[in-house]
């Protein structure tokens, strides 16, 4: 899979995918005896279980995900957060790393407010819990927010963390990633620009094999062209 | 009484070689156009020409389902709108929804319902928008096709995409995608939409009278159909994403591809020839 070569294979819902001797994973479904795609996405084999990664598709929080939300609604002991998901996510007062008195939230974080958060929970009904019991967990001040699609999001971090790595030593910035598809990037102006334009060329060619190579490219030239982009 | 007869004769939609009105055989589909993920905003979107057709469909979610009371514990709506723009037919439409949208909007959301996986998003709603610029007979079946190129863009989970063609009876022969003129002079239309993959039916409508001889001659004329235009929306959920690795390292986007369009009518037609003579006579 990896190197040179066309692009990998996309498969279409209701595509087959593999017969009975292969295990469906996510986005494949099992049905009379073969595996088929579920989603639009490309398709991968992996010890036996044929999974399909969607190009596209809304944020669903899984247990465990770190996500950059942003404060909607107050209550006297929580706080309503935005994660970009078809759920409401609500992050409640003793789940803060701070000693909130009831009715006293609105002095920690306001509406407008950007976090970084974790899910906590999900249950089968999709009741979202969030929690910032983390040395990760934070509110962002500052810096700046970008959107990506959700899909995207694996691309970006690269394999342990490759791409993110790279597009961080190479800009300077500081950059926070989240599961649902949320950025938060921070530095001066012109790296934290130039780490945005990165990330988009990520976004922009997902698909592709070779992109860490194709980034690093990138950069260089944009180096080049613009003088040295500040190493603050 | 014999003028009538004349007349009659002479607006056949249908010829004794089986020829129809606009050159097309009895089994003929008019020329189709799909494409996938045209608008921005949307999550998914898609834009189908169907002969004189033009269908835009998009696609959100899944949402969270407004109002609330709608939003069911076990799984996610499926919610479909269908409008026809006030232009989309030669007297103007009314704009806003009618009984015969609100009907179609039905349909529509109950084919799609079928194969949505809505159990895995409970308490959400995937809305579906079909938008008619242009209508020409067989919108319900052009929007339903849009639609599902739409929802696979959308990146919505689903058993299968979800095609759909109409048969009908003109001067007593059963033919496959009815135009205007047919679906309004002929003897029926029937619409249906199929899950290719498993032969399910989702849709199945009729407006008319069919025998029951014609009646599956009808639904084979629209399922041998339904298996090209299957083959065109793959094609277009394909073309969206396919890309080679030099377009990529390149930067350069995929050149659009060439519309193949068969032509069917006559290049010169009479407008053209129309033009022609006026040109003649004002030339020296």
């Amino acid at each position: 899979m990896e190197g040179r070569g066309p692009v990998r294979q996309i498969v279409i819902p209701g595509e087959a995918v593999g017969g009975s001797d292969v295990k469906p994973g996510p986005g494949t479904f099992f049905e009379g005896g073969r595996v088929y795609a579920s989603q639009l996405g490309v398709l991968t084999q992996r010890d036996g279980t044929v999974s399909v990664i969607p190009l596209s598709g809304r944020y669903i929080p899984q247990p465990g995900d770190a996500v950059i939300g942003e404060v909607v609604d107050i209550g006297p002991s929580h706080w309503l957060v935005d994660i970009n998901s078809p759920y409401p996510a609500p992050l409640h007062a003793t789940e803060s790393p701070w000693h909130v008195e009831f009715g006293d939230t609105g002095r920690f974080l306001n509406v407008g407010d950007a976090i970084m958060a974790h899910v906590l929970s999900v249950d089968e009904i999709k009741r979202i819990q969030l929690t910032m019991q983390d040395r990760e967990a934070r509110r962002l001040k500052g810096g700046q927010l970008l959107e990506i699609s959700p899909t995207k999001v694996p691309r970006v971090i690269g394999k342990q963390g490759s791409m993110i790595t790279l597009i961080k030593q190479s800009t300077g910035c500081r950059i926070y990633v989240g599961q649902n598809g949320r950025i938060w990037l921070d530095g001066d102006d012109r790296s934290t620009a130039l780490a945005a334009r990165a990330i988009k060329f990520v976004e922009e060619r997902a698909q592709a094999v070779g992109l860490t190579e194709a980034v690093k490219d990138f950069l260089a030239n944009a180096r080049r062209t613009q003088g040295s982009p500040g190493r603050a | 009484m014999e003028d009538i007869e004349h007349f009659e004769r002479e607006v056949k939609l249908i010829d004794e070689n089986g020829v129809r009105l606009d050159g097309r055989k009895s089994d003929d589909l008019r020329p189709i156009r799909i494409e996938a993920g045209v608008l921005r905003r949307a999550d998914g979107s898609a834009y189908v020409e169907w002969g004189g057709n033009k269908v835009l469909a998009a696609v959100y979610g899944p949402r969270e389902a407004h109002p609330r009371h709608l939003q069911d514990p076990a799984r996610a709506l499926v919610q479909c709108r269908y409008n026809m723009a006030p232009f989309s037919v030669s007297d103007r439409k009314r704009p806003g929804p009618d009984r015969r949208s609100v009907e179609i909007s039905k349909v529509i959301s109950e084919a799609f319902a079928s194969v949505v996986f809505a159990e895995q998003f409970p308490r959400t709603s995937v809305d579906i928008f079909i938008e008619v610029l242009q209508a020409d007979a067989g919108t319900r079946c052009a929007g339903l096709t849009a639609a599902s190129v739409a929802l696979a863009d959308a990146g919505v989970p689903m058993k299968d995409l979800v095609t759909s063609c109409a048969s009908g009876k003109i001067g007593g022969v059963v033919c496959l995608d009815l135009d205007k003129e047919e679906d309004n002079f002929g003897e029926a239309d029937c619409p249906m939409a199929i899950v290719p993959r498993t032969g399910e039916i989702v849709l199945l409508q009729m407006d008319g009278h069919l025998t029951y001889e014609e009646f599956q001659k009808a639904m084979d004329l629209s399922i041998g159909a339904t298996k090209r235009i299957y083959e065109m929306q793959r094609d277009a959920l394909r073309r969206r994403y396919s890309v080679t690795l030099e377009e990529i390292l390149n930067e350069s986007p995929p050149p659009p591809p060439p519309a193949e369009e068969p032509v069917l009518r006559d290049p010169t037609s009479e407008y053209e020839r129309f033009e022609a003579d006026l040109d003649r006579e004002v030339g020296p």
